[in-house]
């Protein structure tokens, strides 16, 4: 909402969105307290008896009652899900049972204790995600919380009570929660209820409770619900006003900036940001901005970077990541472009020294920051000592970059004895700068100190006078010598810097390289399965990690069950719940397993990848290492080739679709030609044979008997190319559909062609047929009823092909005219006009006929077709071309032998 | 001749092609009798006794090979089956179980009378006719075991003889692989190899010209007849 000043008259799109999304959704009541036994659980059960009274279908999902008689008997009557139990280490935890209230599908669920903590195995870590899934589902859902679950409120409780709440609830859930009900209870009456036991707590709380339930404590906890449910109301009545469209006083929308750096109090940092954007009504925005110093970072400090943006996205700010040179620079440019006013940062840990050399980052926000409000956020209750520095821990550990500095100064010191007698000692000093420079700019701060301290050493002891002595004579020496010094140390640490950015540009360079090798590598892959198992194997390689894809079945539709596509090593043990985690993982379309939020005890991670159009497929990780544990690097590097493999996996289908489309184009093609031929072909036979018997029958006494003849013979014959026809359609059908088996026995070839031939004699009866076999060819493995309508389909066309009188010859021989050629050929010749060129390719082609024009040749268009179908589906082949010695079309078939 | 006619019962379900078969054969002087189903048929066998049954593969009421089995049963009667083109292996259970030969529809009415004629010869052969085949220049008699091209005797090894035999027993009717190899090898199960080479040299000795038989035919897929 830029500027904030809304469409007086129209309802805002974003609010009506939201609407939308509640009104699908079931809707959550969140029963709030400023402390435990204030009568949350009570005030739930009344309202929902009332509800049920009302007949809404009401149960219980999980309620304590912790043995309270009021509370009880308020529970009377209604419905209770029985609780899951779970064995963990040997003891038996109960659970709110998800699926049986899933399945139960009630109108309402009351799910007490919003913060619960579930037993490792449940299927969230958190009920509050268990609420989601219902509230997802379409269940209303009442549930229970107190101030100190908050998340953002969470440290402030912990400074007024000194005891820390493990379990919080993101302040997105109250947030998002349809009505919050604040169930107030003075501190007096509560301590008054304390004294009469109908507080109850854990026995381990006993120790705390003293602390927790002083007047002043309560005092404060109650002032913190009340105005946290005041903001709340205030939310309601904001999102109601924008929804109607009315005018209403707000000002203009706020933004704050939390910086987000990887310190030991960026979670508190973005917490007390939270406070302040949500004291303000302001958008909240976190910016992470990667410095050259990021690819340093500890994986301590990755963690917490990591950890710090997930809390800030919890709490529904929008994270940011900028690359940039100076995280003061960056930071006002980033909250100048989106108009933040406010910009939060954590309290500096940088030494004083450091401070002073290069301004801490508050001095300079203030400074440079004009109209922008530069808030402080406190630190953390216990400071954590600030780690060892790193760069103690970059030095290298070996003797190697010393010894090369020892070389390297003695290398500098014998430079400067050589040209001692030429130039001054200024200049002397200046050589002894480049084993500085070299030691830092290869191997870091600590080698080259060492190199430092060796030079001035040397200097020292080889130039200034006396020599050989580590004393100084003249006053100007010792000047030149700090000097050498300073420049060694600044150098040192300049290259140092040098270094660190190279190290880390190379580190991008290489993630940056293995990307691209990745694409270039699955850039040409069209077939699904080998894109697989190209991913899965590449993964494997840079995550050291077993990887798993799962898709659905039919790729186009969202119905089809996950399964296993593709995995390295192939014998990947993947077990029914793992199976169950990546379907989780598909349906939310979040990751999940293994270091997430849900299923978090999972053995592997599984991450949904999908495009901008589709979800496409889960990929799951199973670290190989000791520690299992998954860096946040290597999930970055996942999300980035996951991102490429979604893209290439929609390539791939697309362009199955583009095949399928072509082959339906063709297909239809096939159709249209086959309506074509088998309306022409039908009916031109049909209508020869009604002519010519409703003659006979109509005219037969005026006929002389050479004519009856002549009828009747054309009635026959044009019935018998009918049935020819109809028989050609049936086998090409036959074909088609894949349907023949070849019935293989042995052949020999002379019978074949003599068999052929016989059946031929009608078709051919006006052609010279000569036949030659060789001697002695082996018999062929063919199915003999294939093989013979083959050659008489070829015969059928040359007589067709051919003037009557005209001569076909059909020969059987060993390929290459020798014997053992390890294949037996019969080739048909006739002496027509032969074959054009246009027409050669297109010869086999179903329903092509040359000659298509005039109709002159009598013919399905299928003879040829089926013939090359029929030779091989037995493993022959069949070609065509024209006679070498005369004109003449020759057809060869081919069989192995 | 109508007394001595012989009686064909048609087996067929498609009223225009038993009517074609019924005037075609009565043409010939053959006495028909109809059935359109299996049971009919098996009452027309019972109470007419015909000389040979034309029987359609496809019924309504009964599978056609279960047909031939029944009439097995009880009877020797000569079974021609009308079967479709291209459906080789019905046609060579058929034979195998009991029928006699074949005719592919669409049939011509020549090639139906040719198979007719073999099949009744055959019963009457059977009855004890005569045991010489003749079919122009060759000649074979089953009593002496004489086989002449012309007038030169032809010297047949007794495996190629006894194939010979079968055939010329059978003239005119197809003989599946199957059939031959039971009757002559006495053993189903032997490799057809071996009658195919067996008839390669039979035609090489009996046919004027072996590459273009004009006795021995091949029936692709089924077997061989004798023409």
């Amino acid at each position: 909402m830029p500027a904030g000043v809304p469409d007086e008259t129209r309802p805002s799109p974003d609010a009506l969105l939201k609407a939308a999304q509640r009104e699908s959704r079931g809707k959550l009541k969140i029963f709030f307290g400023a402390a435990p036994g204030v009568g949350k659980t009570y005030e739930m059960l009344v309202a929902a008896r009332r509800r049920k009274a009302e007949s809404v279908d009401v149960v219980v999902g999980v309620v304590e009652t912790h043995g309270r008689a009021e509370t009880e008997a308020q529970l009377a009557g209604l419905e209770i899900v029985p609780r899951r139990r779970i064995d963990y280490k040997g003891r038996v935890l109960e659970e709110m049972d998800l699926d049986a209230i899933l399945a139960r599908r009630p109108a309402l669920v009351l799910v007490d204790e919003l913060a619960h903590t579930n037993a490792p195995g449940s299927r969230h870590p958190k009920r509050y995600l268990d609420v989601q899934d219902l509230l997802a589902a379409g269940i209303d859902v009442y549930s229970t919380m107190n101030v100190q679950h908050v998340e953002s409120l969470n440290d402030v409780v912990a400074r007024i009570t000194r005891i820390r709440v493990r379990e919080t609830v993101p302040d997105s859930v109250l947030d998002a929660a349809d009505e919050v009900e604040l169930i107030d209870l003075t501190p007096a009456d509560l301590i008054a209820r304390l004294g009469e036991g109908k507080v109850y707590v854990h026995d381990h709380a006993q120790r705390a409770l003293k602390h927790y339930f002083l007047p002043g404590n309560l005092t404060a906890l109650r002032e913190l619900a009340l105005r946290r449910t005041a903001e709340r109301v205030d939310d309601q009545m904001l999102s109601y006003m924008r929804e109607h469209a009315i005018t209403g006083p707000w000002g203009a929308g706020e933004r704050v900036v939390v910086c987000v750096d990887p310190g030991p109090d960026a979670a508190n940092t973005v917490r007390a940001a939270k406070r302040t954007a949500v004291g303000l009504d302001a958008e909240l925005l976190a910016l992470y901005v990667e410095t050259g110093r990021h690819g340093l970072l500890t994986e301590t400090e990755q963690a917490r970077l990591a950890e710090a943006l997930r809390l800030a996205e919890q709490l529904g700010a929008e994270v940011v990541r900028v690359p940039g040179r100076s995280v003061v620079e960056e930071v006002l440019a980033f909250a100048r472009s989106r108009n933040a006013t406010r910009v939060v940062v954590g309290k500096s840990r940088r030494s004083r020294w450091f401070e002073l050399r290069h301004g801490s980052v508050v001095d300079q926000l203030v400074r440079s920051g004009s109209g922008l409000a530069v808030e402080v956020a406190p630190s953390g209750d216990k400071a954590e000592p600030s780690g060892p520095i790193d760069w103690l821990f970059g030095a290298p550990r070996t003797i190697g970059p010393y010894f090369e500095g020892m070389l390297t100064t003695a290398a500098a010191t014998a430079a400067g004895v050589l040209i001692n007698d030429y130039v001054g000692l200024p200049n002397i000093s200046l050589i002894f700068v480049v084993p500085v420079m070299v030691a830092a700019a290869r191997h870091g701060l600590v080698p080259s100190l060492w190199v430092s301290a060796l030079s001035v050493l040397c200097f020292n002891f080889f130039f200034l006078p006396p020599l050989y002595q580590f004393t100084i004579a003249d006053p100007a020496n010792l000047l030149a010598l700090v000097f050498l010094m300073f420049i060694a140390v600044a150098a040192s640490a300049l290259g140092t810097r040098t270094r660190a950015q190279t190290e880390a540009a190379r580190r991008e360079a290489r993630t940056t390289a293995e990307l691209f090798a990745f694409s270039r590598k699955i850039a040409g892959v069209i077939d699904l399965d080998d894109l697989l198992w190209i991913v899965v194997t590449h993964l494997a390689r840079l995550m050291r990690a077993e990887i798993a894809i799962l898709m659905p079945e039919k790729t186009s539709s969202e119905t089809g069950t996950l399964v296993l596509r593709a995995a390295f090593p192939p014998d990947s043990n993947f077990t029914e719940a793992d199976l169950a985690a990546a379907r989780w993982s598909w349906d939310a379309e979040r990751p999940t397993g293994r270091g997430t939020d849900t299923l978090p005890g999972g053995r592997w991670l599984f991450m949904p990848i999908r495009t901008s159009r589709s979800s496409i497929a889960v990929i799951g990780v199973l670290p190989t290492g000791d520690t299992g544990e998954i860096p946040s690097s290597a999930r970055r590097l996942l999300e980035a080739v996951g991102n490429q493999t979604a893209v290439a996996i929609e390539r791939v289908a697309l362009a199955a679709d583009i095949d399928q489309a072509r082959l339906g184009a063709e297909r239809e093609r096939l159709r249209s030609a086959m309506l074509t031929s088998v309306s022409h072909d039908l009916r031109t036979p049909l209508a020869s044979i009604i002519g010519a018997l409703s003659s006979f029958r109509s005219y037969r006494d005026r006929y002389d008997d050479s004519t009856r003849d002549e009828l009747l013979e054309t009635a026959l014959s044009e019935a018998e190319r009918l049935d020819r026809f109809v028989g050609n359609l049936l086998d090409m059908t036959r074909l088609d559909a894949g349907v023949i088996v070849p019935r293989r026995e042995a052949v020999e070839v002379g019978d074949l062609i003599s068999t052929t031939l016989r059946r031929a004699a009608p078709v051919l009866k006006d052609r010279v047929v000569a036949s030659i076999v060789a001697p002695d060819l082996p018999a062929l493995s063919l199915d003999f009823v294939l093989a013979e309508q083959a050659l008489f389909n070829i015969l059928d066309n040359a007589a067709k092909y051919s003037a009557p009188g005209g001569r076909i010859e059909v020969e059987g021989r060993g390929a290459d005219g020798g014997i053992k050629g390890g294949r037996v050929e019969i080739v048909v010749r006739d002496d027509g006009p032969g074959i054009d060129s246009a027409a050669l390719g297109r010869l086999f082609e179903k329903f092509y006929r040359a000659d298509d024009g005039d109709r002159r040749r009598a013919g399905t268009g299928l003879g040829l077709a089926i013939a090359k179908g029929f030779v091989e589906v037995q493993g022959g082949s069949i070609s065509a071309g024209n006679r070498h010695d005369r004109s003449g079309a020759e057809f060869v078939i081919s069989y192995p032998t | 001749m109508t007394g001595d006619a012989a009686v064909i019962l048609i087996v067929e379900d498609e009223p225009p092609i038993r009517r074609l078969l019924r005037m075609t054969l009565g043409a010939q002087d053959y006495r028909t009798i109809e059935a359109s189903t299996g049971a009919e048929a098996l009452t027309a066998l019972r109470h007419h006794r015909p000389d040979l049954v034309l029987l359609d593969l496809g019924l309504p009421d009964m599978d056609g090979l279960l047909l031939i089995a029944k009439i097995r049963e009880s009877s020797p009667v000569p079974i021609v089956v009308l079967s479709s083109r291209h459906d080789e292996t019905a046609k060579v259970t058929a034979l195998d179980s009991g029928a006699d030969d074949y005719v592919a529809k669409p049939f011509g009415a020549d090639e139906l009378m040719a198979r007719i004629r073999a099949a009744l010869r055959h019963r009457l052969q059977q009855q004890g006719a005569g045991r010489i085949f003749t079919s122009d220049n060759l000649s074979v008699d089953l009593v002496r075991r004489l086989v002449k091209r012309g007038s030169e005797d032809i010297k047949l090894s007794p495996k190629e003889y006894d194939i010979l035999e079968q055939l010329v027993i059978h003239a005119g009717k197809v003989l599946t692989h199957k059939h031959l190899l039971r009757e002559v090898w006495r053993d189903e199960s032997v490799d057809p190899q071996f009658l195919r080479v067996y008839v390669h040299q039979l035609r090489q000795k009996i046919e004027a010209n072996p590459s273009a038989p004009r006795h021995v035919l091949t029936e692709p897929g089924i077997g061989y007849r004798l023409t």
